[in-house]
């Protein structure tokens, strides 16, 4: 990341703009326009670099809200500061009396009323993109605990504190919380997310510069929250073969890309390699979900292949996603944190046509068992 | 003038004698004394742990305490700074001396409840203070969930002082009220009403129907952590989201408990000294109630990545961008009555242009706040710690500090001291920006809050900002001797040293136990400021 004083230096530039007092006025107007074109090519001075295409549309945002704030700034501390000036105190000199001003009134009620109203139009825009993972987005599981994150891939491999992604290539991540509030979020590509114990939140990104990109938590969570440190490794395409195949010159592919990418220092890339597992498991995701299926006995009642049980419980096959609905005629879509409360809480939710004989299995299935179980209903097309 | 018949010197200071006649008194002014002593007691000791903070963080890794007691003390700042000092210091400080006498009233409807709610306010202090001799509390001063319920220490009693001084806020509400519906002098109309008495009742409305929902969620908190009522915590069936809503239901409101005071103090003080008529009165007046009913309907933007929802999000987005709407009338119309004025740049003017300048920085970058996408990667930095300090610092103890430097005459009879005023106005302003303007930079950075460690690229601007405390500091201390000092150095104040038209000027320094030697009628509204009649302009130092 380039952390640095920049953006500082840019904002007392302008302000210093201030003393050609009217001029300086159309200059920071003029400021903000520039701020906000400049975006489209370069990191924005003071911020974190941008990796994503939404970071891109966050620093253009940014840049003309900062553009904007300054022509303000100047122009109600200008007016003050002038009007200190020029109407002083002398003896004998007389206030002018003047009470009101509808139209000026009018007018510095309806002109931010409108700016504001477009910032908040485009604010939406940009959030729309933060939020809208595209549908082939690649999934990997976060789970965070005080104090570190777990990830949890489709492979069944798992890593702790950093999360290997491929660039160019749309990654959503799913993530829940064992123990209390936490938050995830990586500056580099403008997101950010609570993670919540009981229920499943998401995050997407896309990266575009490949190397390390530091994660903060970002929600309050106890004695070392701000040691939940994580990385999200973007790994350019050769490299990410590399990674699905588990060998180890990962190192080098690192090295490079955090060069390129001017991140991090050089100690934390060395660091990287060892961290990787370079076995695989001998399961899937999905297989270790099926293995799970198995073994907390969800098989007697649930078919993954669309039979009957004899009304005991519905078949599995198709249900993620699917629409459906139950007793209480309530229409529910069957997503992460449905098919975690069927599990953990099933008379919460009764499909329509079945009856409230299913246990809880709440505190007998821990979050990665609960990802990969849901990664298997997932399968099960 | 109505002091004429000043002569016989009893005044509300040596009306009766003796400790107890202050813990006794149903006195408005006493009570509002007493109310100061207790908010700028507790200033010292939030400010104190600010600056532990700020010495903590002021090089990377532990620098001074270990992240346990970081964590503590970073809850006590939070919770003294808002609930024992921001949210009574106006209102009930200030407010209590001020505003029955500028209704030309001869105390608040209801003297005695206004007496317990002194004592419900010292008590829940004390309360929640005591927390910190029975292992303390690090939840942050928000409380959220689960992590409150599962942590160890005396959380429930800082979560129940903060409880007990709820009502406290509320019967002054009430309270403030009553009297400005009855106990206006004759000729007093609504529309000749001074804008501190507009700002104390969109307060004072806040107050009465924000705080029992704080009330009702502090006390489920405290159920679930003590009878494990499965409320908010996951673990036993609750939703640690929903504390969320309700807790800032509460506290969203309760940032304009804390901004619409000073903005009432700014709006008289800025006219006076500009010897002109307040600028778009109707505007400022509505505007209060505007920034009130809007202050209701935004909480959830403290909530944007929470997983609220996308329509929540909308629509709450959309809902707090209109708050900066009378936001800026305010500020725009503070600004315009300085034109074609005669300023004197007294103490309670700097620290009123103290206030325009930083609460111009705290508005400015809540529209950053409000805008959706800009808040998903802002929140939970420094960029918020920065934005509500501009407001809640820059804003509400500016404008603490221009009317104890304004009123200051009128409570003891005598001047302060004007050049120590304004040397310590300059060391706070400058301290101030030093401090916090840093801390929006790291915070884009993506440096996050309540980080007892923070990575080495922060270090410049951390180290920065923990020098810029200590000027503050300074300035606070130069602030509070020069005003000690004052009581016994001020010159003999007269009754009206500012020539100001409200009421409470119209009375002697200090005023009479009952407030005016005859009653007042009002005649004109209060900002009939024409020419600068007869007074000698302050000298520029």
């Amino acid at each position: 990341m380039s952390f640095g004083v920049r953006q500082f230096r840019v904002e007392m530039k302008m302000k210093t703009m201030s003393n050609k007092s009217r001029s300086g006025l159309m200059s920071a107007a003029m400021m903000a326009i520039l701020l906000s074109a400049g975006a489209a090519f370069a990191n924005t001075p003071g911020l974190p670099i941008r990796a994503t295409e939404v970071a891109t549309q966050w620093d253009a945002l940014y840049n003309f809200l900062v553009g904007l704030s300054v022509f303000f700034f100047i122009l109600v501390v200008g007016a003050m500061l002038y009007f200190v000036k020029e109407y002083r105190a002398k003896p004998g000199v007389k206030t002018k009396y003047i009470a009101d001003h509808h139209l000026l009134e009018g007018l510095w009620t309806f002109i931010p009323f409108v700016l504001l109203m477009v910032i908040f139009v485009w604010g939406y825009a940009v959030y729309d993109k933060m939020i809208s993972a595209p549908s082939n987005a690649m999934e990997i599981r976060v789970i965070g605990k005080q104090w570190l994150w777990q990830f949890q891939y489709d492979d069944g491999r798992s890593t702790i504190n950093e999360v290997y992604v491929p660039v160019n290539q749309p990654v959503k991540l799913v993530m829940t919380s064992t123990d209390v509030l936490h938050s995830f979020f990586i500056p580099n590509f403008r997101v950010k997310q609570d993670v919540v114990p009981g229920m499943y939140s998401s995050v997407w990104f896309e990266a575009t510069v490949p190397g390390k990109h530091q994660v903060f938590c970002t929600e309050y969570c106890g004695a070392a929250h701000s040691q939940m440190l994580a990385q999200v490794i973007a790994l350019d395409s050769e490299d990410w073969e590399n990674w699905k195949r588990g060998k180890k010159i990962l190192a080098e592919g690192i090295r490079k890309a955090g060069e390129a990418a001017a991140v991090q220092s050089d100690k934390t890339v060395a660091s990287a390699a060892a961290a990787i597992p370079a076995t695989h498991p001998q399961l899937t995701l999905v297989e270790q979900g099926k293995a799970q299926f198995q073994a907390k006995g969800c098989i007697a009642c649930h078919t993954p292949d669309g039979s009957s049980r004899g009304g005991m419980g519905p078949t599995l096959k198709g249900v993620f996603g699917s629409h459906s609905e139950m007793i209480n005629g309530a229409k529910v879509v069957a997503d992460e944190n449905y098919i975690r409360e069927s599990i953990e809480n099933p008379t919460a939710k009764i499909k329509k046509g079945f009856n409230p004989v299913m246990p809880t299995f709440k505190g007998q299935v821990s979050a990665t068992e609960m990802n990969a179980l849901i990664a298997y209903i997932k399968s099960l097309k | 003038m109505a002091h004429t018949a000043v002569a016989h010197g009893d005044n509300y200071l040596n009306h009766s004698h003796g400790m107890m006649s202050w813990l006794k008194t149903l006195d408005h002014k006493r009570i509002g004394l007493m109310y100061l002593f207790t908010v700028l007691g507790y200033f010292l000791i939030g400010g104190l742990f600010a600056l532990l903070i700020r010495l903590e963080l002021m090089f990377p890794g532990q620098t001074l305490i270990d992240p346990n007691t970081y964590n503590k003390v970073f809850t006590y700042h939070g919770a003294i700074m808002v609930f024992m000092v921001i949210i009574p210091a106006i209102p009930a400080a200030l407010g209590n001396f001020v505003l029955p006498m500028m209704l030309g009233a001869k105390d608040v409807a209801f003297p005695r409840l206004n007496l317990a709610s002194y004592y419900i306010y010292v008590f829940g202090a004390l309360f929640a203070t005591s927390a910190l001799f029975f292992g303390g509390a690090d939840t942050g001063w928000t409380f959220y969930t689960p992590y409150s319920i599962r942590t160890s220490g005396a959380v429930i009693s800082v979560i129940f002082g903060a409880f007990i001084m709820g009502f406290s806020s509320i019967l002054t509400g009430l309270n403030f009220i009553v009297t400005i519906h009855k106990l206006r002098a004759p000729g007093l109309s609504w529309a000749r009403l001074p804008l501190f008495i507009w700002a104390s009742y969109a307060t004072s409305i806040i107050q009465i129907l924000a705080t029992p929902v704080l009330a009702i969620t502090l006390l489920l908190l405290i159920f679930e952590r003590v009878f494990q009522v499965g409320i908010f915590d996951p673990k036993i069936g609750g939703d640690p989201v929903l504390f969320q809503h309700f807790f800032w239901f509460y506290s969203h409101p309760a940032v304009y408990i804390m901004i619409l005071p000073p903005m009432g103090v700014i709006s008289e003080v800025i006219p006076v000294f500009s010897r002109k008529p307040i600028f778009g009165y109707k505007a400022i007046a509505y505007s209060s109630f505007g920034i009130a009913l809007i202050a209701f309907v935004v909480w959830g933007h403290h909530l944007f990545v929470s997983g609220q929802g996308e329509l929540a999000n909308f629509v709450f987005s959309l809902l707090t961008m209109l708050v900066a709407v009378p936001t800026g009338v305010k500020v725009f119309s503070w600004v315009g009555t300085m034109y074609k004025g005669s300023i004197r740049l007294n103490a309670p003017m700097l620290y009123a242009l103290g206030f325009l300048q930083l609460f111009t920085i705290g508005g400015l970058t809540g529209v950053f706040l409000a805008t959706l996408a800009i808040d998903v990667h802002l929140t939970d930095t420094y960029f918020v710690i920065a934005h509500f300090h501009y407001v809640m610092v820059g804003g509400a103890l500016m404008g603490l500090l221009a009317g104890m430097h304004y009123w200051f005459p009128k409570m003891t009879g005598k001047m302060y001291l004007e050049k120590g005023a304004r040397i310590s106005f300059w060391w706070i302003l400058a301290g101030f920006n030093i401090t916090f303007f840093p801390q929006f930079i790291v915070g884009a950075q993506g440096m996050p809050r309540r980080y007892h460690d923070y990575l080495p690229e922060f270090s410049t601007l951390n180290l920065l900002s923990t020098v810029g405390s200590w000027f503050l500091a300074i300035g606070f201390f130069w602030a509070a001797i020069n005003l000690w000092r004052s009581l016994k150095l001020g010159e003999k104040a007269g009754d009206n040293p500012w020539n100001a038209l409200t009421l409470e000027w119209q009375s002697p320094s200090p005023p009479p136990h009952e407030n005016f030697l005859v009653e007042p009628v009002v005649t004109t509204w209060p900002y009939e400021y024409k020419a600068e009649a007869g007074l000698t302009p302050v000298r520029p130092w």
